[in-house]
């Protein structure tokens, strides 16, 4: 017990200089109800040793200590706002315990409890599309890992046909950063793998959810030859049950200038629209049905049936979602 | 100082050695006074020298089997009996492959032996063992649990009672002690990995489409409303009963624990909620419960029919059972997505009714800080319940995120809401109770059974607000989360503090101060309530007086044990203030 108290008395040591410095000239003493306080628990305060105020106090106006509103009225029941005591920035435990054993068990516990880093691969769409001609596949995952504010993710999509050739894979790599509840902000690059010639694209973009909880992204592209071009994204998961989700969702492509090497023409570029009915057997792995329709417009039409591909394709889709 | 210095007692001792032998020679998953058809509480540990280890277990129940971290091979923990004024040595020995630590929840005890590890202590090592040493300076029933590496979600907790120096106020023939919990297979950092990938990943009674055509829940208007502003009024828990299974005891419904009795006998249950996660409603249906402790602390006996208990939270209640059949003891958790039925019952083999879980209830404009009884609203509690899109009401922002109600609050991806008129709500019936037609405890109450030590009024005022965003499953206070770099919440020792705290989300945060009682400010005056433990409503505030008496640094934190996780925490010193050394 006196082992105890004397250490505590040691904890507390390391205060005293800088209790001493807060700025009494700032306090509002006609708030404070000394006429309440009991003064015996303040006898530490030196309130005869006034100090020229601490450089401290005049470089931290109230806003920069939230929880010392100087002079501001009274909350409720009369009670002062009051001042608070600076924080210390010493550490209680290092008094009873090796300081460079606690100062590691410290930083594991800080990183404990907000500073974890986590991550997820979402394998969105990973399907079979049956159409008019050829069978064919489409994938879009993506996956990120960081914090909850800082991460790095990627998005990869792509398609062919069964037993064809790659007609279309792209892969991006992105920084993303959460700029507000519900929107993150994302930058780096995405590469091209088909269509031939390949491509390299500076990416920035914007995805999170928006009002109403439609899913929605917006990405600009400049590639390495100059061309631009904007793709926007919209999906909305209509829980049907606990289990059974109706997923509209729609893509829109807009291109600032033709590119006939990979088939891009100016203007409103494509569209597409799909309509998914998934069942989450487990929250991480849901198979699912759909309708999938896409229509190259102006430009891009003409590209397309020039290479004697047809402009517009209805498919029937089915595949599996799933994420880990 | 409120507490006498600590004496010691030599039966205690005595006491606790053949408690301890007994403890070893059954060597089951579950400690004597938590195996069903447990006649009351002994034996125990109790004694002044007490050994614990921690070790590597297996648990299972209701068909679900997973890895668990028990304490002397049992979940719950041994019951821990200790008399007020004595001196006790916990010597505990860490047989994990990873660090461990035991935190008393509600003791009174020197910081450096409060056990939690960055701020008390480094933490128990494997293989090491660590004694933690205090003087035992209160009496009532507490808990301890793990603070390291989530280990309290997977067995690590166990019950404390006290017994009174003197007389005590309590009356009753027997005892049980019910120690409340949720179990998941899933190991809790997957837990907390799922939240953060979706938020929703463990609600499965989120509103559907189905529901809606069968004119159930929210009406498409009101589904619009909430849906403009990326709220979800079933969002009562984050982890459900979709993963857990819930313990008395150690005891799924199945299992049914049960407590003995003689009919006319009046039987004391320490409840005790030891869940990571889950807030219960608890009831006894068929008989009125008479409260008599909360958080340790003797209030002043009153009759109800049910109780909300937060985590963390303990109430000592007392029943009269009569008749010679069994009674139930129903735990529900909030979000009505499972309950455990536990009996009372004269003989083994009697099992109570099991009743159906009650319907999720849903969160209303109260839970998002906007108090509208305030207002002319017309008559019948029909509101509109659309918070006007700008400006505001009777000078007040009714928007829901308006950095101006809250100027402390650190806005940034974290807090997706304020509550823009958050209202006390300590005599209001906890979530899901609002209608249910019978008698249900509030906060209000609660009176403490004697005045109050300290009666000074507050010298100051503290606001902390409680933030979050469900969406990103991030957790805070002020918006900072402790990882953020957060500077600890400074005291002078002794002085009186009125703290409020702010809950800008839509669920209810048990918060839980280590080291310190406070006084709930209810009303009562000198007979405020003593609590360590507060459960704050959703969108509501709840203020309370604390007299910073015992020096050191202490934890601070939601006891939602994944909201802490997300950073959900503080550390708060009580230093002397311009004491020379």
């Amino acid at each position: 017990m006196i082992a105890s108290a004397a250490a505590l008395v040691l904890a507390s040591a390391a205060l005293p200089a800088r209790a001493q410095e807060m700025d009494h000239s700032q306090m509002d003493h006609s708030q404070m109800g000394h006429g309440q306080m009991d003064h015996g628990a303040m006898k530490g305060m030196d309130h005869s040793a006034h100090q020229p105020p601490a450089e401290e106090s005049v470089d931290n106006p109230p806003a920069e200590n939230p929880h010392a509103g100087h002079g501001q009225p009274a909350a409720d029941d009369g009670i002062p706002r009051g001042i608070a005591p600076p924080a210390p920035t010493d550490h209680a435990a290092e008094a009873f315990y090796d300081p460079a054993v606690m100062a590691r068990a410290r930083a594991a516990m800080v990183e404990e409890n907000g500073g974890m880093t986590f991550s997820q691969l979402m394998l969105d769409r990973l399907e079979y599309r049956m159409g008019k001609g050829a069978d064919g596949y489409h994938w879009e995952w993506e996956g990120w890992i960081g914090g909850d504010i800082n991460r790095f993710a990627f998005k990869t999509e792509g398609e062919g046909e069964i037993g064809g050739p790659l007609a279309r894979a792209e892969v991006q790599a992105l920084y993303s950063r959460a700029i507000d509840p519900w929107f993150n902000l994302e930058a780096g690059v995405r590469h091209d793998i088909r269509p031939d010639p390949q491509r390299t694209y500076a990416v920035v973009g914007i995805e999170g959810l928006a009002p109403y909880w439609f899913e929605v992204g917006a990405q600009a592209f400049l590639s390495s030859k100059g061309d631009a071009h904007l793709r926007l994204e919209g999906s909305y998961d209509q829980r049907i049950t606990q289990r059974l989700i109706l997923q509209p969702a729609a893509e829109v492509n807009i291109a600032a200038q033709d590119v006939p090497e990979i088939g891009s023409g100016s203007g409103l570029s494509d569209v597409e629209l799909g309509l998914r009915l998934r069942y989450e057997l487990v929250r991480e792995f849901a198979p699912y049905v759909g309708v999938n329709w896409e229509r190259k417009l102006g430009d891009t039409a003409r590209f397309a049936r020039a290479k004697g591909e047809a402009a517009s394709a209805t498919s029937f889709v089915m595949g599996v979602r799933f994420w880990f | 100082m409120i507490f006498p210095l600590p004496e010691v007692d030599r039966r205690g001792l005595i006491r606790g050695l053949s408690g301890l032998g007994g403890a070893l020679a059954f060597g089951r998953a579950f400690p004597t006074w938590a195996q069903s058809g447990t006649a009351g509480l002994s034996p125990v540990l109790s004694g002044e020298h007490i050994a614990l280890t921690v070790g590597e277990s297996h648990f299972a129940t209701g068909g679900r089997s997973a890895h668990a971290v028990t304490v002397n091979g049992t979940l719950p923990a041994p019951l821990i009996r200790l008399k007020e004024g004595q001196h006790v040595r916990l010597s505990v020995t860490n047989r994990l492959r990873e660090d461990t630590s035991i935190h008393w929840h509600g003791l009174i005890v020197p910081f450096q032996m409060d056990g939690v590890p960055g701020i008390s202590f480094p933490g128990i090592r494997p293989g090491e063992t660590f004694t933690y040493e205090f003087p035992i300076r209160q009496s009532g029933t507490y808990w301890y649990h793990s603070h390291s590496g989530m280990q309290e979600a997977v067995g690590h907790y166990g019950p404390i009672v006290i017994d009174p120096a003197g007389a005590d106020p309590v009356r009753s023939e027997r005892e049980h002690v019910v120690v409340l919990s949720d179990w998941s297979p899933i190991h809790p950092h997957l837990l907390l990995k799922r939240l953060k990938q979706m938020g929703g990943y463990f609600n499965m009674q989120q509103q559907t489409l189905a529901g809606q055509l069968a004119g159930k829940d929210q009406s498409g208007k009101e589904r619009l409303k909430w849906g403009a502003m990326r709220m979800d009024p079933t969002d009562i828990s984050d982890v459900t009963g979709a993963t857990y299974s819930f313990l008395a005891n150690g005891h799924g419904t199945a299992e049914n624990w049960t407590g003995l009795f003689t009919p006319g006998e009046r039987v004391r249950l320490r409840i005790v909620n030891a869940s990571a996660m889950t807030n219960f409603n608890v009831r006894l249906p068929g008989l009125p419960m008479t409260v008599v402790q909360c958080d340790g602390q003797h209030v002043q006996p009153v009759e109800t029919d049910e109780f909300q208990i937060g985590i963390a939270e303990t109430y000592d209640i007392v029943v009269q059972p009569t008749e010679a059949r069994p009674y139930g003891l129903i735990a529900e958790a909030i979000d009505r997505s499972g309950l455990v039925r536990a009996t009372l019952a004269p003989r083994m083999g009697m099992v109570a009714q099991v009743p159906a879980l009650r319907e999720r209830p849903l969160l209303g404009m109260k839970d998002m800080g906007m108090d509208m009884s305030g207002m002319d609203m017309g008559q019948g509690g029909i509101t509109d319940p659309s918070p006007p899109a700008h400006g505001s009401m009777a000078g007040h922002s009714m928007k829901m995120r308006d950095p101006s109600v809250a100027p402390q609050v650190r806005m940034g991806p974290g807090v997706a809401t304020l509550s823009p008129m958050p209202v006390d709500r300590t005599a209001d019936r906890p979530t899901g109770l609002e209608t249910v037609d019978h008698r249900v405890l509030t906060y209000a109450d609660l009176r403490s059974l004697e005045p109050n030590g300290d009666t000074r009024a507050p010298t100051r005022t503290l606001d902390i607000h409680l933030t979050a965003n469900m969406e990103r499953y991030m957790w805070s206070f002020d918006g900072v989360k402790l990882s953020d770099g957060a500077e600890p919440i400074p005291f002078r020792h002794m002085e009186r503090v009125r703290m409020n705290l702010i809950n800008d989300t839509m669920m209810p945060h048990p918060i839980h101060l280590h080291g310190h009682f406070f006084e709930l400010v209810t009303g009562a005056g000198a007979h405020n309530p003593r609590k360590h433990t507060v459960n704050v409503l959703p969108g509501g505030k709840v203020s309370f007086d604390l007299t910073a008496d015992a020096p050191g640094d202490w934890a601070f934190h939601c006891h939602m044990l994944m909201h802490m996780h997300a950073g959900m925490m503080r550390v708060v010193t009580a230093r002397h203030e311009g004491e020379p050394a």
